[in-house]
């Protein structure tokens, strides 16, 4: 069914008895051309491209759960294409490109918006650090803007320019960035998957994965086993246990990353705000949600929650940067697994293993990549190559140390971006 | 979250800095090759039920102390210092 | 309206308030919820979606509807609910989310859209033209959503945060609460006793039953001024536990001062408790949940236990023709109560067939529904279906109960998931779901009052045998045990529109639309519909939801299960979880001990890390930085400058091996150093990248000093620590920071020693301290060292003396200094100096450059087996002939400037990224060169000598011809350092 204003109407006057599913729930078939193993936004993606773009539609996305239920589902929503380095800054670039025309691809309203996202520094050399950023945004074809404290009081009035304790040198403004509503992503990806022919099997836990003679031959499941040439895992948050079925050990530690959301409010943020003395970042949501966050917890955790110092932390930045909100209310809080790699950036690559391809390690970047990163892997699984806009994102880079993306600059080991 | 320091006895996590996988304590030699080293400073077995991991006493005795526990639940069932135990 | 003889308040002291400005009085003791409801004010909200008329449905922080902005202008605090809010004197209270008035509100259109903004409509819609979803339809939307607005600016008001610590600590203090916190109180181990209202005791104060035969109310004050004699109980009312988080930590939200008038000087409004336990008990009761009929939505739709709370506690019925519809025998109080006290009774409606109501002297409907109901601002009638037909009350109030949901959302926190239990058709906690956490009362699904304290006591026995404390069980007062009947009753079903949540206006149609469209995942249902996602985060209505959501997928209860429990339990606000953070509150200052001198002379400050450091030292005259910062470079060039430089880290290592050890983590030699002698060193990361850079001085064969850079100060020391006591713990050293105890000073100039042999005690001379030697010195009898080292290219000494000293001798040597032609210079000289040197600071070494990169390849000392990142650094793409190098850059054109950030490309080339050859880190205007001088990383830098390249900078629009050079711009060959 498409969805359109007129369905809408249609569907209202006749007591919205006609809405059909927005996706199948199919039993697994024997074998497929290509299984996705993970439900989340970057297999719902890649099943859809792979079908649209490649014309492969003989295909099951295995969920153990129920789709978009990790951290497509919990993250805080940013779209942003700002990277500095070369790798990250094609495909960033690449994956934006794709959200401003993805609702009208899948006929699926995510509520992108465009709101800007605006970086705040504290010093000279932060500002000069966020020049050579925006120099390298615009050398990519994306657009930047380096403000002054004034350009940013015009934008951010709200901000507590006289007493923070890291005052504000300006900004870097990234028009193009902003947010969505991210459930809605990982849905229309689902619809427009399964509109194409991919089976989505919710509730179907992978638990082994077959391999003969160095190829892969499909996957055990909680459903049975189900055969097939060519696997990709996009598991994010459980990479490292998957990759273990087929006997490999990942430069991976998993993560808690904590956010936050208020009651709602009338609009006072209307563009992302992040501050990186406080490790702060913040929006609105078209709900009046503010929605926040800070820094990992720092510590190897798959509980998907966090404790309460890194809450303090975060609300404790908020209240020198922005002391306006001191009276909005957090609602909930909530925390997602990040596959944390060396260097900050995300895998996506064959494996040793013919026919079985990595996607993940996407750190705490994942949502903004989710067109991009489904795109490009579904690229390298239809055709062994890599895409132009993903060439760097290579397993072996940490082995060769060749095409490191440190983009914070902390260090191509596991101490934490 | 609290941490028992084999030193100082029980505190508060936030005396304590995560420092990554117990791994660290096991550095391979300088020539030991580029697959010992990729492991050592890279890879990981990234379990989720059980893993001894490295905490800073930092606001505290300075010790470094290996931390045995869940990462799924957070649950620690051992503590002890890194300094001539090995990992 | 107020009832006479009833109620814990106090009836003499009459408190005046106003509510959308309109005056009212009530009573003290009462919240603002009761006294809207004394005065018969039933409309205080609109719901989120469809704007309806919205009453008060609760007596508790789970309110869904009467959110309220509490005061005005900068103080204002909105989406208060005015159930928890005590009533004040002179209170000034709003309605919310409705214009031009809660009566007249036009957003009420929405309602008339209902059936086109079903469940998700707007994932459906709104894409079309493309550019109208941000230019048109989502502005109108972010207008209309939100519920409070926040004041435009910051009031001052103070919050605060602490610690607890406790034994024991028994969350909420009504029967199961009070019998528990008496238990452990009297075994004298430490208890909390915390609870969310101003007054302690829960439904004690809210019930007309009797415990030890005296009424409730009178029961629980004897208990706690029993608690408030021993000195081991600490009783905290007014205190919300928000969050269970792991090893027996809570958070909690204590109200100080939102029920005064004024707040005193001084008094936080709110405290955020971090409350470290041992053992805790959660003793949080349970909340009544609604039933989903037509049109169950208007003001006067309450839950039956709200009506007795009102009734009892604040004297007050919130009708004056009540009728209660229920599933389970304990709404039939509400009745009871009510007509015990004379309030007229229109009718009981039990769903159950088989209810048995014993001597009702009102109308009884056993096997009844509600069908439908009227009234546009507020409850006029209600149809009643039952076995005997159908007919129409007319009743101003509905008290509701669907059962009982113990409040299991505490256990949930830590991933625990709450257990179905059919008896009582609710979940009820799992045991051991959060460590040391056991539940007690109607929280667990005890019932009965007696029960309750049963429970109380037993799980306080429990508690004290883990904590290894002796308790000892007491006699339990006499209680009513009646058995909870309940027949689990969701939705009465029919045409019209049905509530679940009521903030958020989702309806069983909804949730069955959501279960059509395939989101038969409780998670996708919630998120599709929004229900449970509104203030109450779905306390109301989120297990009658997924009721709803099990029938239209034919699935069990607890098969459909239920969605996340996450903290906080109710809404904190950020001021007080972040309370501390406001202004210079949210990081350390560091001062150094030349900041009151650098001060009085003026130096604008600018932060280093969390330091702050003086940018410039003005002169008279001088309106711009450049040209205190031209005369400053020019000054330390021609006579002699000073600068403050003990922000640098400092680490003190001492012991046989501190030789090896250095040798370890610097990848030169130091081992080798003589004493006396001072030796730059490059540290790398084990990733082969550069740490830090500094200089090291051997004090003693066993002593070294290291000084690291002022923003890896910290890094290095933790560095130092994992290889000290991780990789090399054979090694006999120890080290020490001791950044903060000297205070130390550049001298810096061709007449640097001229100004310190005036103030040192023994002059110094070249040959007894020559270029990289330091030496101890005595200044006015106080002993420091003085090291020959220099990061400006000049003839330099940097002196430390214990910090107690740093003020003193910063003055004497700005004075000197002046006397010899010279004086105090800052950050941006600093900055120029080590640029014309071609010296690296972090701007440079910015975490992702090797030594390779910046042209000390030579200082990975083939000599050693092993140092820290050696093997990584010895990885192929750390070493690439194409990688970035530091290289200088003048310009070479009409454009005099290069600006910092600018990136580099080859004339004629187009500034994209596939063009990009690099680009520049640090910029200053050189007067000594009398040139704009810049470092940068160049691909293959160091064979490009003499290139011209164009650096372009798109941010500032500046495109700069430049002409590659060494990274060193000024006395290549070093001469003025050691002359």
């Amino acid at each position: 069914m498409r969805f359109s204003a007129w369905n809408i109407l249609k569907q209202g006057l006749t007591g919205n008895a006609g809405w059909k599913p927005h996706w199948r729930s199919p039993e697994p078939k024997p074998a497929y051309d290509v299984i996705i193993i993970g439900g989340g936004g970057h297999g719902l993606s890649t099943a859809y491209y792979l079908a649209k773009e490649h014309g492969i539609t003989n295909i099951a996305i295995l969920e153990k759960g129920y789709i978009g239920g990790g951290n497509v589902g919990r993250n805080t929503t940013i779209v942003r294409a700002n990277y500095q380095l070369p790798g990250n800054s094609e495909f960033y670039s690449h994956s934006l490109k794709l959200w401003e025309g993805m609702e009208q691809d899948l006929n699926f309203n995510a509520m992108m918006s465009q709101r800007g996202v605006i970086m705040l520094c504290h010093s000279d050399g932060q500002r000069d650090a966020f020049a050579r950023r925006g120099n390298a945004i615009v050398n990519q074809g994306d657009d930047a803007e380096l403000l002054d404290t004034d350009g940013v009081r015009k934008m951010l009035p709200y901000l507590d320019f006289e007493q923070t304790r890291f005052p504000i040198y300006g900004g870097l403004l990234h028009r193009r960035g902003g947010s969505a509503r991210h459930d809605a992503v990982a849905w229309g990806y689902a619809r427009g998957a399964d509109m194409r022919g991919v089976d989505i099997i919710q509730n179907c836990e992978v638990t082994g994965i077959d391999i003969e003679n160095g190829a892969v031959r499909g996957v055990q499941t909680t459903k049975g086993p189900i055969r097939a040439r060519k696997i990709g895992m996009t598991v994010a948050g459980r990479t490292s246990q998957v990759a273990a079925m087929a006997g490999m050990r990942l430069p991976i530690e998993s993560h808690v990353l904590q956010a936050f959301v208020t009651e709602g409010l009338k609009p006072i943020i209307d563009t992302v705000i992040s501050y990186g003395m406080g490790h702060f970042y913040i929006s609105q949501s078209d709900k009046g949600g503010l929605v926040f966050g800070g820094d990992l917890d720092f510590y190897a955790s798959y509980a998907a929650r966090g404790n309460l110092p890194m809450v303090e932390h975060v609300a404790e930045a908020a209240m020198t940067l922005m002391p306006v909100i001191g009276k909005a209310r957090m609602l909930r809080s909530w925390g997602g697994i990040m596959d944390m790699t060396p260097d900050g950036s995300p895998i996506i690559d064959k494996t040793h293993v013919d026919g079985l391809y990595l996607n993940g390690g996407w750190c705490y970047g994942g949502f903004k990549a989710v067109p991009g990163s489904g795109n490009v892997f579904a690229h390298l699984m239809a055709t062994d190559t890599y895409h132009d806009a993903a060439t760097k994102f290579r397993l072996d880079r940490f082995k060769t140390g060749r095409g490191l993306m440190d983009e914070e600059g902390t260090g191509s080991q596991h101490n934490l971006h | 979250m609290k941490i028992d320091c084999p030193l100082c006895g029980t505190r508060d996590s936030r005396e304590f800095s995560y420092r990554g996988d117990a791994t660290y304590l096991n550095r391979p030699a300088a020539d030991a090759g580029a697959e010992a080293w990729d492991d050592y400073l890279h890879n990981r077995d990234n379990p989720a039920d059980r893993t001894d991991d490295l905490w800073h006493h930092g606001m505290g005795c300075g010790a470094w102390v290996v931390v045995t526990r869940s990462p799924a639940s957070h649950e620690i069932f051992a503590t002890r210092l890194a300094k001539g135990t090995g990992a | 309206m107020r009832v006479d003889g009833k109620g814990l308040i106090d009836r003499d002291t009459c408190l005046n308030f106003t509510f959308d400005g309109q005056a009212f009085s009530g009573l003290k003791g009462d919240t603002l919820a009761s006294a809207l409801l004394a005065n018969d004010v039933r409309l205080v909200g609109r719901s989120f979606k469809y704007h309806r008329p919205r009453g008060i449905m609760t007596a508790g922080s789970e309110e869904p509807n009467a959110l309220m902005t509490i005061r005005r202008g900068d103080t204002k605090n909105p989406n208060t609910r005015a159930t928890v809010q005590a009533l004040y004197d002179g209170l000034v209270a709003d309605s919310q989310n409705a214009w031009p008035s809660l009566k007249f509100d036009v957003m009420e259109l929405n309602d008339l859209a209902a059936p086109f903004l079903s469940a998700g409509f707007y994932y459906k819609t709104f894409m079309w033209p493309k550019a109208f979803w941000e230019k048109l339809y989502e502005p109108i939307i972010r207008r209309a959503a939100g519920l409070g607005a926040l004041a435009p600016s910051y009031d001052g008001d103070r919050y605060e945060k602490a610690f607890a610590h406790c034994d024991l600590l028994i969350i909420g203090a009504g029967p199961a609460g009070l019998m528990a916190a008496v238990t452990a109180g009297r075994a004298g181990v430490d208890v909390i006793l915390a609870d969310e209202s101003p007054r302690m005791g829960g439904r004690c104060l809210d019930e007309t039953v009797e415990i030890g035969g005296m009424p409730s109310y009178e029961w629980a004050a004897e208990t706690l001024s029993d608690l408030e004699g021993m000195a081991n109980v600490r009783l905290m009312p007014n205190t919300t536990v928000t969050g269970a988080y792991d090893q027996g930590d809570f958070g909690a939200l204590t109200n100080n001062a939102h029920h005064l008038a004024d707040c005193p000087a001084g008094m936080p409004m709110e405290t955020f408790w971090r409350i470290a336990s041992k053992r805790a008990i959660l003793c949080g009761g349970a909340l009544e949940r609604q039933i989903a009929f037509p049109s169950n939505d208007r003001p006067g739709v309450m839950t039956a236990s709200a009506v007795r709370s009102y009734l009892n506690r604040y004297g007050v019925s919130p009708g004056r023709k009540v009728t209660v519809f229920c599933n389970n025998d304990d709404a039939h109080r509400t009745a009871q109560d009510l007509a015990d006290a004379g309030v007229a009774v229109a009718a009981l409606i039990d769903t159950r067939d088989d209810a048995v109501v014993d001597q009702a002297d009102f109308p009884v409907f056993t096997g009844g529904r509600v069908t439908a109901t009227s009234g546009r601002l507020g409850l006029k009638d209600i149809t009643v279906e039952h076995a005997g037909g159908k007919r129409v009350i007319n009743t101003d109030c509905l008290a509701v109960s669907g059962g009982w949901n113990p409040s299991v959302h505490l256990t949930c926190h830590m991933n625990g998931r709450p257990t179905w239990d059919p008896t009582l058709a609710s979940f009820v906690p799992t045991p051991g779901a959060v460590p040391g956490l056991t539940v007690a009362g109607s929280a667990a699904g005890h019932m009965s009052t007696a029960a309750c304290l049963a429970s109380g006591q037993a799980e306080a026995l429990a508690a004290l045998k883990d904590i290894g404390a002796k308790g000892a069980a007491i006699d339990l007062p006499s209680a009513d045990d009646a058995p909870y009947a309940i027949t689990p009753f969701w939705d009465v079903g029919g045409t019209g529109r049905a509530w679940l949540d009521f903030q958020n206006d989702v309806t069983t149609k909804d949730v069955r639309q959501a279960a059509k469209e395939n989101y038969r995942s409780v998670e996708h249902m919630k998120r599709y519909t929004t229900q449970g996602m509104a203030t109450d985060q779905g306390k109301n209505s989120n297990v009658a939801a997924l009721a709803i959501l099990a029938d239209a997928t034919g699935r069990g209860i607890p098969e459909t299960g239920t969605t996340t429990f996450r903290p906080p339990y109710v809404p904190v606000a950020i001021a007080a979880l972040g309370a501390g953070g406001h202004g210079s509150g949210f990081a350390p200052q560091r001062f150094t001990t030349s900041h009151a001198a650098t001060d009085e002379r003026k130096a604008p400050m600018i932060e280093a890390g969390l330091w702050y450091r003086p940018s410039y030292f003005p002169e008279k005259g001088e309106r711009t930085w450049r040209e205190s910062c031209d005369r400053e470079v020019n000054m330390v060039r021609s006579t002699v400058g000073v600068c403050d430089v003990s922000t640098l880290g400092k680490i003190d290592i001492k012991g046989p091996d501190a030789g090896a050890f250095l040798d370890f983590v610097y990848t030169n030699m130091f081992s080798t150093l003589k004493v006396g002698k001072v030796r730059y060193g490059l540290m790398l990361r084990e990733d082969g990248h550069v740490l830090d850079d500094g200089t090291t001085a051997r004090i003693a064969e066993d002593h070294f000093v290291m000084t690291t850079t002022t923003a890896a100060a910290g890094q290095v020391m933790v560095h130092l620590d994992f290889v000290q006591q991780c990789l090399r713990p054979e090694l006999d050293v120890s080290f020490v920071s001791t950044t903060e105890h000297w205070a130390q000073f550049a001298v810096a100039g061709p007449k640097s020693r001229d100004v310190l042999n005036a103030v040192l005690q023994s002059p110094i001379s070249d040959e007894t301290l020559p270029y990289m030697g330091w030496c101890d010195v005595a200044i006015g009898g106080v002993a420091g060292r003085l090291f020959r080292i220099s990061f400006s290219g000049e003839h330099a000494y940097e002196i430390a003396v214990p910090a107690r000293f740093g003020d003193s001798l910063f003055r004497v040597l700005v004075d000197q200094a002046k006397a010899h032609g010279g004086g105090a210079y800052g950050m941006e000289a600093l900055n120029v100096l080590r640029i014309e040197k071609g010296f690296i600071t972090h701007a440079e070494i910015h975490g992702r450059t090797t030594a390779f990169d910046i042209g000390m390849q030579r200082m990975l000392s083939p000599k050693k087996d092993d140092f820290i990142g050696k093997a990584a650094a010895a990885r192929p793409g750390l070493m690439d002939d194409d990688r970035e190098q530091l290289v200088g850059l003048k310009p070479a054109g009409a454009v005099k400037q290069i600006m910092p950030g600018a990136h580099i490309f080859e004339p004629g080339k187009d500034p994209v990224r596939v063009n990009d050859q690099g680009y520049v880190t640090s910029v200053c205007y050189s007067p000594t060169v009398e040139s704009v001088l810049a470092l940068a990383f160049l691909k293959d830098g160091r064979t490009r000598h003499g290139d011209t390249v164009m650096a372009v900078d798109h941010m500032r629009g500046v495109t700069t011809e430049c002409i590659v050079c060494d990274p060193v711009f000024f006395d290549p060959q070093g001469g003025r350092l050691r002359g």
